[in-house]
């Protein structure tokens, strides 16, 4: 009894960690630049197939070839900021809700024709872990460790580089970061370049766990909503509490009722704090 | 030209389409105009809540699934009737919506957006757990459920000339919410909410009600669509890419007009219809969809009518 409940807390954990770091993109965006990302879902799973074709084409591990991917996100990103979103920045929401929502009928569209929808695994053999009795395989031990460290490195960025200052600096007030000679065009578009990097790299850690579609994201991405719902916006530390928590709600309470009402756990919860308080639980406010 | 006059070339030519299948005979122009039809009514209900009042229903076809549900669910068990069952089912949704919107209306801008997308799919994944009606797999029409109508083939006749009617009927609510002082307060609220209340808009209650209108419609259509269908399953009637398909009409029309809401239905059908179709296109339609939103919002936003407007005074009065 204790071993199973010892195995879900794990298993909860190291899901609920690349769950933060699936989310933190989508509330980077949000709430730097006030939009909500509809392809987030699209780029994550972008991010899956790098992790393919890393593994299929190239014998790369996806542990190695996850940092070309953050990089290449980040250059994807700022193209699509600039494609997409720069003319309707200052524009309603409905504008860039669409516009994000476009790219991601394009992304998926392109997918599908490509890759079709057939499932996909990649299969990276690395062993597993024994702790009291619960056995981990290796890859989800180290999807865990790696969400934790790029989310460490997204609090680095913010916090003690120029160009993340300068994120939060054009997130609190437009204005008054250009007035201060921030250039907030190339501020946005690295903002919103980070924010889809990121979301690859979680696509590829998820891929090491779990088979795939090019339509997986969408998961991925309604999850997001419940976490950066759960944690408040633009704070990377609510993001990852927010994943912990709906990683340990899917595994705990699994344990008590049918897998099936899981999903609508989660979304009466997103629903619920919406309505309730809508800045999020952990907002300082 | 005066104004007012949109719903004098809007209802003849919507008659004009209704009456082309009977005439000719054709079963495969019935199906697209049936769809069009439907289109039509989605969009014209969507465009009260979002075109006039301003709040973007991202999840608005839980509306048309809790309608189906509810009429599909009247008709097997107790054999009602499409109409009543139907019209239960448009009451059903707006109910619903009516409730939904005492809470989530209180919500602006892109939170109202996600909270929607929320409340769809929470009632999806709930409607998969509930085994009275179907769960997963949903509920399917025994044959017989026809016979009421004189066969199969003319039930389908039915529920085309049923959906003509909805859609009738939606188009002409939709033109009269909009040039009521409901509809006034309305607008009001969607250019600055906070200056409509302190003019004496009841805010609350305007959106609540608009919020139940909006859902009346696609409950009914929902309702005769899965009546036709002969099943009806939880990832069909909740599927979020027909939300954002009725958004995309709207947009493509133009937000917040009745013309608009008719034209972006009419030539989203006939594109979608041709991509489908077209070989080189076939695989490719989503990515063109994607391409051709991202134009519109991108240099159009105020859509096809909205621009016509925007060139041409005359015909502002038409085409409202």
């Amino acid at each position: 009894m204790l071993a199973t409940w010892l195995g879900a807390v794990l298993n909860g954990t190291l899901l609920g960690l690349l769950y933060g770091l699936a989310a933190i993109g989508l509330n980077l965006i949000w709430g730097v630049m006030n939009v909500i990302n509809l392809s987030h879902g699209a780029f994550i799973a972008l991010g899956m197939f790098a992790a393919y074709f890393m593994v299929h084409s190239f014998h790369l591990s996806p542990f190695i070839g996850v940092f070309a991917v953050l990089v290449m996100g980040v250059f994807l990103g700022m193209a699509t900021y600039f494609v997409s979103l720069h003319r309707i920045i200052s524009a309603p929401e409905l504008s860039t809700l669409l516009a994000t929502y476009s790219v991601s009928l394009v992304i998926i569209g392109l997918g599908t024709f490509i890759f079709t929808t057939n499932p996909r695994a990649i299969d990276v053999r690395m062993g597993a872990l024994s702790i009291g009795g619960t056995v981990l395989p290796m890859t989800r031990v180290l999807t865990g460790l790696f969400s934790v460290g790029f989310i460490l490195w997204l609090y680095y960025f913010l916090y003690r580089t120029w160009s993340g200052k300068a994120i939060r600096a054009v997130s609190m007030n437009r204005d008054a970061a250009e007035l201060m000679g921030i250039n907030t065009t190339i501020t946005l578009a690295l903002a919103f370049g980070i924010g889809v990097a990121l979301a690859m790299t979680a696509g590829v850690l998820a891929a090491t766990i779990f088979p795939f579609t090019i339509l997986s994201g969408g998961g991925y991405e309604l999850k997001s909503f419940v976490i950066c719902v759960l944690g408040g916006l633009g704070s990377p530390l609510g993001a990852m509490i927010g994943g912990l928590i709906l990683g340990l709600i899917e595994n705990l309470i699994t344990l008590q009722i049918p897998t099936s009402y899981v999903p609508f756990l989660e979304f009466a919860i997103l629903v619920f704090i919406l309505v309730v308080r809508p800045t999020g639980l952990l907002a300082r406010r | 030209m005066e104004r007012g006059k949109t719903l004098f070339w809007l209802i003849p030519f919507l008659v004009f389409i209704v009456a082309l299948p009977p005439v000719t005979g054709s079963v495969t122009l019935r199906e697209g105009i049936f769809l069009i039809l439907m289109y039509v009514t989605l969009a014209s209900s969507l465009n009260v809540i979002m075109g006039y009042t301003g709040y973007v229903s991202f999840g608005h076809i839980v509306f048309y699934g809790i309608g189906g549900y509810i009429s599909f669910y009247l008709m097997l068990r107790d054999g009602m009737h499409l109409i009543p069952a139907m019209i239960l089912g448009g009451i059903g949704a707006a109910l619903a919506a009516f409730a939904l919107g005492e809470a989530v209306l209180r919500l602006r801008g892109a939170f109202f957006a996600i909270a929607t997308i929320g409340v769809n799919e929470a009632v999806k994944a709930l409607v998969n757990n509930l085994n009275f009606i179907g769960g997963a797999e949903g509920l399917f029409f025994n044959f017989s459920v026809y016979k009421a109508y004189g066969g199969a083939a003319r039930a389908i006749w039915f529920s085309y000339y049923t959906m003509a009617a909805v859609t009738l009927i939606t188009v002409v609510a939709s033109y009269l919410i909009k040039m009521s002082k409901f509809g006034l307060g309305l607008r009001a609220i969607r250019e600055d909410e906070d200056a409509a209340i302190i003019l004496g808009v009841n805010a609350k209650r305007y959106k609540s009600l608009a919020y139940a209108a909006s859902a009346f419609f696609p409950g009914m259509a929902g309702a005769v669509f899965f009546f036709k269908a002969g099943n009806i399953e939880p990832h069909d009637a909740f599927h979020l890419i027909k939300s954002i398909e009725m958004i995309f009409m709207v947009m493509l029309g133009g937000y917040g007009n009745v013309a608009g809401a008719f034209t972006g239905a009419l030539v989203y059908e006939r594109l979608k219809g041709f991509l489908l179709v077209n070989p080189l296109f076939k695989n490719l339609h989503m990515a063109i969809s994607g391409v051709v939103l991202l134009l519109i919002v991108l240099f159009m936003p105020q859509g096809i009518i909205g621009f016509i407007r925007e060139k041409s005074k005359k015909l502002r009065g038409v085409l409202e």
